[in-house]
């Protein structure tokens, strides 16, 4: 139970983080933290074995250490200036990622969940997780943070499915998982083809686009 | 007694921080450094000297360090020592200590706007800028920590040990009350103390005009402040209250040396933010500061 609280206040931080960095390689390094914290949260909820095991390698494999290495390379490769730019500043960013923790602990205590079903702050850190992953995507200028953002999104509907996990879903888990690397297998190409189109990574160019 | 004993050990100590400081950075650069009483030797030979004054200076400028000095010795007052409560301890006392804390800063700012000097002005209005931003950060941190403390003094906050793995967010507050120690005491990332360059410098530039024995009031309160932050690090870790008095002193005092030495190592391993920076690192802080305090409540 220890581990476990310690886990999910260790992925509430993170979360915040998100919002806090500046620099793109130091964003990549978090999200691979994020994918490994992921992967142990089934081995904290059912112990170390059956399908909690498969799906903890599965998403160490995955989340900690596929997503990272594509994100890295695609990094490395595009040759883009290696600060994060933001639209609305990273202590603003920061704030709205504290309001969403409080939002969800509020939305927490309101929601009628099965007793039991959710580990404390499970609910609350997954939450915080998709409004992070959604602000990375609306508040920051460079195509390369969306794809880091909508990996957090993801990670953070992901932790919502863990304790389900347990009753059997873990196959629906898995064939998610193998659907976001397919994404964000493309998404590494389509930015290939942004950087080559419009010579940059930055979203608003896209403006500038006619029929 | 005992309470007044920390007091006591407080001000003889206090110039041993800075020196501890100095030695740990002089080895990690490979350099046998200064003496480690050298800050007392440096206290004795300032108050021997004379003192300058500028002529464009008013009553301020003399006024401002023994108001500095005395408002730090106010806030150590309120400081629980580790094996008994403080001398002075009432309900909210959290709040003076954090306030003598800011008076002793608005002495200083004031003695140093007094110069007229343009430079001290700008050291004067970043010192503010930052000890602005730190503030909800201290009385984040310090909300956090009363909770659950069974009263709401610094001697009920302080000492009671962090609550077990059941609530790992109380490990942000020592580490907030450290980071807000290398802020206050201009330290590294925050400030150089060894800077001499007036454009870069924050709180070393606001003391240029200062000589004799109020620069000495200077540099004592400075190390009292460095004990005031080093002493609260520490009695948010440690559980002092629930250990015998001898056990409890030995383990609080070297818990502020292993302070001072971590602080010299940052100092030897980071190099300082550009001022710009600085703002953000104190966000990041008030926010995992906002995170603690949320998670205390909630839980």
């Amino acid at each position: 139970m220890a581990a476990i609280q310690s886990l999910l206040v260790a992925l509430v931080v993170v979360n915040l983080a998100y919002l806090a960095v500046t620099r793109l390689k130091t964003l990549t390094r978090i999200t691979a933290l994020q994918g490994v914290l992921l992967a142990a949260t089934p081995l904290a909820i059912a112990g170390p074995h059956g399908h909690g095991l498969i799906l903890s390698l599965a998403v160490l494999a995955i989340k900690g250490i596929g997503f990272p290495w594509l994100v890295a390379r695609t990094l490395s490769r595009l040759e883009v200036n290696p600060v994060v730019e933001p639209y609305f500043g990273f202590n603003m960013s920061l704030l709205a990622g504290v309001g969403g923790l409080l939002f969800s602990l509020w939305l927490e205590s309101r929601l009628p969940f099965p007793p039991g079903l959710f580990p404390p702050l499970l609910f609350p850190a997954a939450l915080t997780s998709i409004f992070s992953g959604l602000t990375l995507v609306v508040a920051r200028r460079k195509a390369l943070t969306q794809v880091i953002g909508y990996l957090a999104a993801e990670n953070g509907i992901f932790l919502l499915g863990v304790p389900l996990a347990a009753q059997g879903s873990v196959w629906l888990e898995l064939s998610v998982l193998l659907d976001v690397f397919v994404a964000v297998f493309v998404m590494g190409i389509a930015l290939h083809h942004i950087n080559k189109t419009f010579e940059s990574i930055d979203v608003g160019r896209f403006c500038s686009l006619r029929d | 007694m005992n309470a007044w004993l920390h007091i006591l050990a407080a001000l003889v100590l206090a110039p041993l921080i800075p020196g501890i400081i100095n030695r740990v950075k002089a080895r990690m650069s490979g350099r046998v450094g200064k003496p480690l009483l050298q800050t007392y030797f440096d206290l004795a030979k300032l108050t021997r000297k004379g003192l300058v004054e500028s002529h464009t200076a008013s009553f301020m400028l003399g006024v401002g360090p023994a108001v500095s000095l005395a408002a730090v010795c106010g806030a150590l007052c309120l400081l629980p020592s580790p094996a008994s409560p403080a001398p002075a301890s009432f309900g909210g006392d959290f709040m003076l200590a954090a306030y003598c804390l800011g008076l002793s800063r608005l002495a200083l700012i004031l003695a140093a706007l007094d110069t007229g000097s343009s430079f001290e002005g700008m050291g004067a209005s970043r010192e503010a800028a930052f000890s602005a931003l730190a503030e909800p950060v201290l009385f984040l941190a310090l909300l956090a920590l009363a909770v659950d403390a069974p009263s709401l003094s610094l001697s009920g906050m302080l000492g009671q040990g962090l609550s077990g793995a059941l609530a790992p967010e109380r490990l942000f507050v020592p580490l907030l009350l450290f980071i807000l120690l290398l802020t206050e005491n201009c330290r590294i990332p925050v400030d150089d103390p060894n800077t001499h360059l007036e454009l870069t410098m924050i709180h070393e530039v606001m003391v240029l005009d200062h000589s004799g024995p109020d620069m000495a009031m200077i540099s004592y309160g400075a190390a009292l402040k460095l004990w005031f932050f080093a002493a609260a690090v520490t009695l948010s870790l440690l559980p002092v209250q629930a250990m015998p008095p001898l056990a409890a002193w030995a383990a609080f005092l070297a818990g502020v040396a292993l302070v001072a030495v971590a602080v010299g190592l940052i100092e030897s391993s980071m190099a300082r933010l550009r001022l710009l920076r600085v703002p953000r690192l104190l966000g990041s802080a008030g926010a995992l500061a906002a995170l603690s305090l949320v998670l205390t409540v909630w839980r």
